[in-house]
């Protein structure tokens, strides 16, 4: 057990907080990615870049700064960024899914033409998976593609699709083979989301605002050589993109970020005149929060410990995203208990103005139900939880033999 | 960096847990559960051989200078068990009260006899521990009058070690001129409770540390923290075995683990006890080295892990069905273990509500 540093992280600590006395001022504010980076964020993203606080393990032949990779270091930088409260990066979905999709499975030329600008902010990417009739059920993806004449001629349709109304290009999972069976019958496509047939349409969510968007597809071409690793190799780099995702640490930052919100929150807010941190019933459930925020940070050590060491984390790892989303969840529904009545009327500022309190504990408190949702539902994750964590029997299948993709 | 055990902390895991193994299969922890005296010589003079009982005495007193994660460690082993071995008291909270609030000369006298397993101290608190029961003691002079109720690991003891409200600590022989001990089965029955009462009593006073209270509290940390892995440890047996029984048992046809109730109810089970693992090892490591974070630390573990094993013991037993609601099966040794040190040295409310006055809310 020990908490400190060594003397490499504590080097790269100091160049970081170097940089950041340095260049700090010249950050945007963290947060937001909700919305395409604006001119001073992509002036931002290159000046990171540059020093190799972002794109840190990418080759330079790609625009990265080809460093070996370390979790503890990224660790660190992350720490810092978010110590100094100053932006550390997009992370958007081209970003953290894309990028290291490609580079692990990626031709030369999808990597040169791609990686790059990804990296720099300049193409924004989306998602192309969930579809109305499938959610949970990727696999079962009935979009469809068909070669013709040197192009895949896409129809169909995905839902959930964030970014889409403001993206250039899509990595869409889609069915070529229609004969096979489902899992084998997918192939993964990066696309212009400017291609004629595309129509993208906003959806609006239970939040009020329009996070996600409806993509349908209407023979909209694909030039042949746009497909990752192979016809038929969907659902495997799907599985990869999917696992690059999971492999970012569950971040305890915003669970502690969130519970030093709402500290002081129960202590600004009174009834009757007493402040709320001082009534039986609001303190008991902070400090129930705050007993569980401390478990999630152990557990968050305990997980980027493993990494750096290159264990598998297993189970301890399949938790993360159900019973961070679950713990979430119970700290924006204190908040908005602590707010109470008085919370109840607010209005959002919009997608390019800064909301006030009351505005986004709401918001929070209704999307970390999203996020409940989205990225594999927790129902799903308690089904990975117990079969490949704790080895239970799967739920025997019902009708295996329905045949997919016809029609 | 390095958040976890060390080898050598998981190696002495391994032999521990392995010992155990061998030491008390079903029929020989309900044989030595049964008296409810909370201790076994057999098995408390085995434990010496593995080093446990001199585990966090300095080496210079014949220990082996480790720290409260190493007890920690030991401790989740020995819940995994339900073993009946008076530890935290005697093992853990003892030695650290010498060493907290202790002279030299008393260190020397006691801690070899404590690290040869031959002084057995069980630790109470007239008062700070936050336990229901009676905590009513005074001192005039060095003698010391009065009774505490509930004091845990005393089956063996052969003396007490009273914390007064001010942090001074006073040692009492337990065949001293006016010591009497009654001892009680507790619901736990690899653990009794002892109310023992002093009546002017002739006691060693313990007051050597600069802050007395601060020394006693250190002393009342630990023990929490040590009970809350004893505590991880049961919940980890309940939850290891209700895995293991919805992969055997079939109903309609079926295993039971392939019912989405079943396994939802076990997912929820692992994805609440494992991050109090690494709690209870913040949480020790914190009593080790972080002086600064050792009491929020320690309170919201024995609070947190007390809560999530409580429903963990709850819904193993009822992945078991009429069986898990048996005495045949004996797996209520742990739901009782998990039951027991909730309450013990302050149930959960009373360790939030002390988090809370650390942090003047």
């Amino acid at each position: 057990m020990d908490l400190s540093l060594s003397e490499e992280y504590q080097a790269l600590q100091a160049e970081i907080r170097a940089f950041i006395a340095t260049h700090g001022h010249k950050s945007p504010k963290p947060g937001g990615g909700r919305k395409r980076p604006d001119q001073k964020t992509l002036d931002w993203q290159k000046t990171l870049l540059e020093h190799g606080y972002v794109g840190r393990t990418i080759p330079v032949e790609y625009g990265g700064a080809g460093k070996t990779p370390d979790v503890m270091e990224a660790a660190v930088i992350a720490s810092e960024f978010a110590a100094a409260n100053i932006y550390a990066g997009l992370t958007n979905q081209g970003v953290s899914m894309l990028v290291p999709t490609l580079l692990e499975l990626g031709t030369e030329e999808q990597k040169r033409a791609y990686v790059g600008p990804t990296i720099r902010g300049d193409i924004i990417w989306c998602q192309g998976y969930s579809e109305p009739g499938n959610g949970s059920d990727l696999a079962n993806a009935q979009t469809k593609a068909e070669l013709r004449d040197g192009f895949w001629v896409v129809n169909g349709q995905k839902i959930w699709t964030s970014s889409a109304h403001y993206a250039d290009m899509m990595f869409l999972l889609c069915r070529t083979e229609p004969d096979r069976p489902k899992h084998e019958g997918l192939s993964y496509l990066l696309l212009s989301m400017n291609s004629p047939g595309i129509d993208r349409r906003p959806l609006k969510t239970m939040t009020g605002r329009s996070e996600f968007n409806e993509v349908f597809f209407t023979d909209v071409k694909v030039p042949e050589t746009q497909i990752v690793a192979g016809r038929g190799k969907g659902w495997y780099v799907a599985n990869v993109t999917l696992k690059h995702e999971r492999s970012m640490i569950g971040n305890a930052d915003k669970v502690t970020t969130r519970l030093e919100q709402l500290i002081k929150l129960l202590r600004s807010s009174e009834i009757d005149g007493v402040p709320l941190i001082r009534q039986a019933e609001f303190r008991d459930r902070l400090l129930r929060l705050q007993g569980e925020v401390i478990a999630w940070k152990a557990h968050n050590l305990r997980l980027l410990t493993e990494a750096a060491q290159g264990i598998d984390s297993g189970v301890n790892r399949m938790i993360v995203k159900y019973g961070g989303t679950m713990l979430g969840f119970r700290l924006s529904s204190l908040a908005v208990d602590a707010l109470g009545a008085a919370g109840l009327p607010f209005e959002s500022a919009g997608e390019d103005a800064e909301d006030d309190d009351a505005t986004t504990w709401n918001i929070d408190y209704m999307y970390d139900v999203g996020l409940m949702i989205g990225g594999g539902s927790n129902n799903i994750q308690k089904n990975i939880i117990g079969e490949r964590g704790l080895d239970l029997p799967r739920e025997p299948k019902v009708a295996a033999a329905t045949a997919v993709g016809r029609g | 960096m390095e958040f976890g055990l060390s080898l050598e902390q998981r190696q002495f895991d391994d032999s521990l847990r392995s010992f155990l193994t061998d030491r008390l299969p079903m029929e020989r922890l309900r044989a030595l559960a049964e008296p409810g005296g909370g201790y076994d010589e057999g098995l408390w003079h085995g434990l010496a051989e593995l080093g446990l009982h001199g585990l966090i005495v300095p080496e210079r007193f014949g220990g082996a200078g480790l720290g409260v994660l190493d007890a920690a460690v030991a401790a989740e082993a020995l819940g995994y068990a339900a073993a009946p071995v008076p530890f935290a008291g005697t093992t853990v909270m003892a030695p650290l009260a010498f060493m907290n609030s202790a002279t030299e000369a008393q260190q020397d006298e006691y801690l070899p006899m404590v690290a040869a397993g031959e002084a057995r101290i069980a630790v109470g608190f007239a008062g700070l521990a936050g336990q229901t029961g009676t905590a009513s003691a005074t001192l005039d002079g060095s003698r010391l009058t009065g009774t505490i109720s509930g004091v845990m690991d005393a089956g063996a003891a052969t003396h007490f070690l009273v914390y007064l409200r001010d942090g001074t600590g006073a040692l009492v022989a337990a065949n001293a001129p006016g010591v009497t001990q009654s001892l009680h089965r507790s619901l736990d029955r690899t653990r009794p409770l002892a109310d023992v009462s002093f009546d002017g009593s002739t006691a060693e006073l313990l007051v050597a540390a600069n802050d007395k209270l601060a020394a006693a509290r250190r002393v009342l940390d630990a023990g929490r923290v040590v009970l809350a892995a004893d505590t991880l440890g049961a919940a980890q047996t309940m939850l290891d075995r209700a895995v293991a029984f919805a992969k055997e048992r079939v109903q309609f046809g079926r295993v039971i683990g392939s019912f989405q109730g079943v396994k939802y109810m076990l997912a929820d089970c692992v994805t609440m006890l494992e991050p109090c693992r690494g709690m209870v090892w913040y949480a020790a490591h914190a009593q080790d080295g972080l002086p600064d974070e050792a009491r929020l630390t320690a309170c919201h573990a024995k609070a947190h892990v007390a809560d999530v094993a409580r429903e963990v013991a709850r819904m193993t037993t009822e992945t078991h069905g009429g069986m898990g609601f048996t005495d045949l099966l004996g797996l209520h040794y742990w739901f009782k273990r998990i039951s027991f040190n909730r309450q013990v040295l302050g149930g959960p409310e009373r360790c939030r509500e002390e988090a809370a006055a650390l942090q003047g809310w």
